[in-house]
């Protein structure tokens, strides 16, 4: 076995995909007041992300540490990074025409989002606490700005403040707990903890569980769990609904990866984590649930659906293991194809003048929309985890590592939680399908290309991995931690 | 051929599925044409099935496995029996019938409506042939979606509520029964070592008694919503009176059947100790559920939920004929699960034809129709016999059957059920009598048309069904019962076994704790 933090080995084909995204987000900003060119810049980012995606795609298979084992690339990170691609190409689909109907396109946003994605990246691949804070604030300084796009929108403004003090604050939690670690362990590298384990407890227990408990009060803040999600519904429903959508998918999986990465590769000899990670996963999943249902916007719906989501894919860290490790990556893949799906058709409709999301709005979509409600209806079933879409497998997976571990009565609240969920999303459904017009019918919102090409992946994605999982699974079982 | 049947009843429907979905809305005849081909055609499919179908050979026939899922171990793998066969044979001649039945009175969105139809025609089929759980599974709630359409879209006043609750319910149930499903799964891995969901392979696992209450009661549920027994039956009468004709005459006829469809091809043969100990219990709901049905449809104003009402009381004989867990009774439970999908779907069709005629389903509003719409009439009469049980119709058969089989092993209830069969021709008769007969008081019945062909065409069909099984049942209870008995193999070992257990509890117990110290002290040294 090498001691990567030993030796300094700097090799950059580690850190291909994120050099990529740095230079194409780089272009775009230093073109950004060449009008001619700042058209271009939807056109940069996209394949500024195509070939950091093919890079990402290359270091599948052969995992590597390198400088001075500040950056670990293996098959979980590859995952991840993969997984944030997606989701941002995707998001880049969905704001350019939705940026463009509400005239406030900017060449920067979308310099922000690859930076954004590029923090996550290095979120998750790394094994060093403070690499990982890095990354995080990397991720989320590009949020802040990006929530508040709207500039002259007071609510979006709201998000952007809303979020940035949030996010502030839990930043101070995480490198407060980081720095514990560091005091009780003397380094910041999860490798080198994982060998003196016991020697730390033994000798400087209670700094490093103070260190663990701050860590994980940081990232509960940034995956959104309850009761540290307080800020998500108004950040949510004021933001950008492209941005929405980016939230609800990207930073959550890289809260995802760093959680996963720390408690299941580092802390895993701690015995109160898994029954911590209970609490948190069952109110996380039941708080979401109980407060999406008598939502009027869709975005706040969302929002608090989101949370509790969050909530499900918890269950991995309650479980632990490899097996939980690929449920929650297969679990996060599907999300983030329907979730962002469900936001596409939101974000589209949203492109009509003075549309606010509300439920009312969705009456008769059905009538005037047809091929739109039924994406519509797709992603809600697709949500609420009806066969055969990705969205029970997902559970499915989820929910049988809970059933293996013994965990059944997680698993049954796991269960009765999507119970509760089938009530909103189907109100979703209801309101498009059953409720008859009153006053004001919708008029058809034609599809543009780069929405129709969206819808097509996502509805693709949604029921292609539902119907033949196989592949995605066999990715998903193989990413996992290598532990160099 | 054999290979390739099963799979192609699936797809024929999937694939009307698709055509209709590319065609265009304004070509509303076109499209109920390609519906009404592509389920006439999986009809005579499924009638092929039934000729093929070996009636004295014992277990699955026309068996298809393929690897579906390799990573979980889940297989597309399907095969029917006995029970099977027939159920699938209703489900296709009452997919049809709808689609007929549907022909004028839908008007709203025509594509949707027969895309649906022909969407859980497939689901239905999957259900009654799937022999992977998770297969069954899947199944069983893709057919929810469709159900939840065409309550909530083409359903009357309530239909909002009514098609909420009826996806809510059965997805209470069948979310249970997943995590259930999951602790098989595992439970079979620590048995055989290889992931499977098998119903087959999963048959020959022995599950030790605790285990078997908790999965049975797990499974029971999710099948006990959708039978449904008393008390989870508040969903029906709802889903039932809002939905359109054509969604009440499957939601009875078929949806209906899967819950008791379910309990005899899981519960029972996996969990057959637990369903010895559980009998007690569910008979007792059984009979609750007859007479609570019957009485409650006395006193409806409504044809329709009258009609409703008295399918709680038809599938609780079912429930008690299967319980009785003996030849008889396992018959005639399975052959009264046709019975009712015949005659409940042929008055909802009829119900759906006075209403459509005069708007209303109320029973005051009508009167002396036998004046007025002689053939009606007369189609009403029989099928109300029918429904009731009068000898020589289906019904008669088929709870003849189950009290004899009940008779045997729950002598209480059957007396108890036998009132059902008294009270059953109360309120047919009664609401029959009510609105057929007497004076025409009301002028718009005066007016109204006698059947028009097309009517007649819809309800020849089910008339001699009904005729037929109640004359000559025996080709029907010739391939139900080497299914049953099937089943019954299962019960029988573990009713032995349990009076076997019950002598040498003592020394089992002993024994364990024994053991227990030995390995421990072992430990310690």
């Amino acid at each position: 076995m090498t001691d990567y933090v030993s030796a300094l080995s700097i090799d950059f084909s580690l850190i291909y995909p994120e050099i990529a995204l740095l230079v194409a987000a780089s272009i775009i900003l230093m073109t950004s007041f060449i009008r001619p060119v700042a058209r271009y810049a939807p056109a940069i980012a996209g394949t500024g992300m195509l070939v950091s995606l093919f890079f990402a795609i290359e270091q599948w298979g052969n995992a590597k540490a390198g400088f001075a084992g500040m950056i670990t690339c293996d098959n979980f990170g590859t995952m991840f990074k993969i997984i944030f691609i997606v989701a941002a190409g995707l998001t880049l689909l969905m704001a350019i025409r939705y940026f463009k109907a509400k005239g406030t396109e900017r060449p920067e946003f979308y310099a922000l989002l690859m930076m954004s994605v590029m923090g996550m990246m290095v979120m998750a691949n790394t094994t060093d606490l403070i690499v990982m804070f890095l990354g995080l604030e990397i991720m989320s300084l590009p949020l802040y700005i990006m929530a508040g796009m709207h500039r002259r929108s007071l609510e979006s403004n709201e998000a952007g403040i809303k979020y940035f003090v949030m996010g502030a604050f839990a930043s101070a939690f995480l490198l407060m707990g980081i720095a514990f670690i560091f005091g009780a362990a003397e380094t910041t590298n999860l490798r080198r903890i994982v060998t003196d384990f016991g020697y730390i407890v033994s000798h400087f227990g209670v700094y490093l569980y103070t260190g663990i408990a701050l860590t994980l009060v940081g990232f509960a803040f940034k995956i959104a769990a309850v009761p540290f999600h307080s800020w998500v519904p108004d950040v949510y429903q004021g933001a950008p609904t492209p941005v929405t959508a980016f939230f609800s998918v990207a930073p959550k999986a890289a809260g995802f990866a760093a959680m996963l990465r720390i408690f299941l590769f580092g802390f895993t000899e701690v015995a109160i984590l898994p029954e911590l990670f209970w609490v948190l996963a069952v109110l996380t999943m039941t708080v979401g649930n109980v407060l999406a249902l008598r939502q009027d916007n869709i975005k706040r719906m969302l929002a608090y659906s989101s949370i509790s989501h969050a909530g499900y894919i918890l269950m991995a860290l309650v479980v632990g293991g490899n097996e939980a490790i690929s449920a929650a990556i297969f679990y996060l893949c599907g999300y983030t194809l329907f979730n962002l799906g469900a936001f596409a058709v939101i974000s589209h409709l949203e492109t009509r003048r003075g549309a606010r999301s509300d439920f009312s709005e969705l009456v008769g979509l059905s009538r005037s929309n047809p091929y739109l409600a039924a994406v519509l209806a797709l992603f809600m079933f697709a949500l609420s985890g009806f066969p055969p879409t990705v969205g029970f497998l997902g559970k499915f997976y989820l929910f049988s590592a809970a059933v293996r571990a013994g965990l059944i009565s997680l698993a049954v609240i796991g269960v009765m939680n999507s119970f509760l969920s089938v009530y909103y999303y189907l109100r979703v459904v209801k309101t498009c399908y059953f409720d008859t017009e009153e006053g004001q019918a919708l008029e058809a919102v034609p599809f543009g290309a780069t929405t129709f090409v969206l819808l097509v992946i996502t509805v693709l994605g949604t029921l292609g991995l539902g119907f033949f999982p196989g592949p995605l699974l066999e990715y998903s079982k193989a990413a996992i931690f290598a532990f160099l | 051929m054999e290979q390739i049947i099963l799979p192609l009843l699936i797809f024929i429907p999937l694939v009307g599925v698709v055509i209709i979905a590319l065609l265009p809305e304004k070509l509303a005849d076109t499209i109920k044409g390609v519906s009404l081909i592509v389920s006439f055609i999986t009809m005579l499919l499924s009638f092929a099935v039934y000729y093929w179908f070996d009636p004295v050979a014992s277990g699955m026939q026309f068996e298809v496995n393929h690897t579906w899922i390799a990573e979980f171990g889940i297989n597309l793998h399907l095969g029917i029996d006995g029970i099977s066969l027939l159920l699938i044979v209703l489900t296709t001649i009452l997919t049809v019938i709808c689609v007929l039945s549907s022909w004028q009175s839908v008007v709203k969105s025509v594509r949707g409506f027969f895309l649906l139809m022909l969407l859980l025609e497939v689901g239905m089929i999957g259900v009654f042939c799937s022999l992977d759980l998770f297969l069954f599974y899947v199944f069983w709630e893709v057919m929810l979606v469709p159900m939840y359409f065409l309550i909530g879209v083409w359903g009357g006043p309530k239909k909002m509520y009514a098609a909420i609750k009826f996806v809510l319910f059965t997805m209470f149930g069948s979310l249970l029964m997943l995590v259930a499903l999951l602790y098989l799964y595992f439970e079979y891995y620590a048995f055989a070592g290889e992931y499977t969901f098998d119903l087959l392979q999963m048959m020959k696992m022995p599950i030790a008694g605790q285990v078997q209450m908790w999965l049975f009661g797990a499974f029971a549920l999710a099948f006990a919503i959708k039978v449904p027994l008393w008390p989870f039956h508040t969903w029906l009468p709802d889903a039932h009176v809002q939905a359109p004709t054509a969604g009440s005459v499957i939601l009875a006829g078929v949806l209906l059947k899967m819950g008791t469809y379910g309990f005899l091809r899981i519960c029972l043969p996996l969990f057959p100790e637990a369903a010895i100990a559980y009998t007690p219990y569910i008979a007792t709901l059984a009979v609750i559920a007859i007479i609570y049905g019957a009485l409650v449809s006395m006193v409806q104003k409504d044809i329709k939920s009258l009609v409703a009402y008295s399918s709680v009381s038809h599938m609780g004989f079912v429930m008690l004929g299967m319980f009785a867990l003996n030849l008889n009774g396992l018959e005639g439970s399975v052959l009264q699960m046709i019975n009712h999908g015949i005659s409940t779907g042929a008055l909802f069709l009829l119900v759906g034809m006075i209403y459509e005629r005069r708007h209303t389903r109320m029973i005051a509003d009508f009167g002396g129709l036998a004046k007025v719409m002689p053939v009606f009439s007369t189609i009403f009469m029989i099928v109300t016999l029918s429904s009731i049980g009068l000898p020589l119709t289906n019904g008669f058969v088929g709870e003849f059957l189950i009290l004899l089989g009940a008779f045997k092993s729950l002598q209480v209830w059957a007396i108890f059920a036998a009132s059902g069969v008294i009270l059953a021709a109360c309120y047919m008769l009664w609401m029959y009598q009510r609105v057929v007969f007497g004076n025409v008081d009301n002028p718009e019945n005066a007016k109204l048309l006698d059947l028009s062909p097309r009517e007649k065409l819809i309800m020849f069909p089910l008339v001699a069904l009904i005729f037929w099984i109640g004359i000559y049942p025996k080709p029907l209870l010739d391939r139900i019962e080497p299914a049953v008995k099937d089943i019954l193999k299962y019960v029988e070992i573990a009713k032995t076994e349990s009076e076997f257990e019950k002598s040498y509890e003592f020394v089992y117990r002993d024994t364990t704790s024994y053991e227990l110290l030995v390995t421990k002290e072992e430990i310690h040294e």
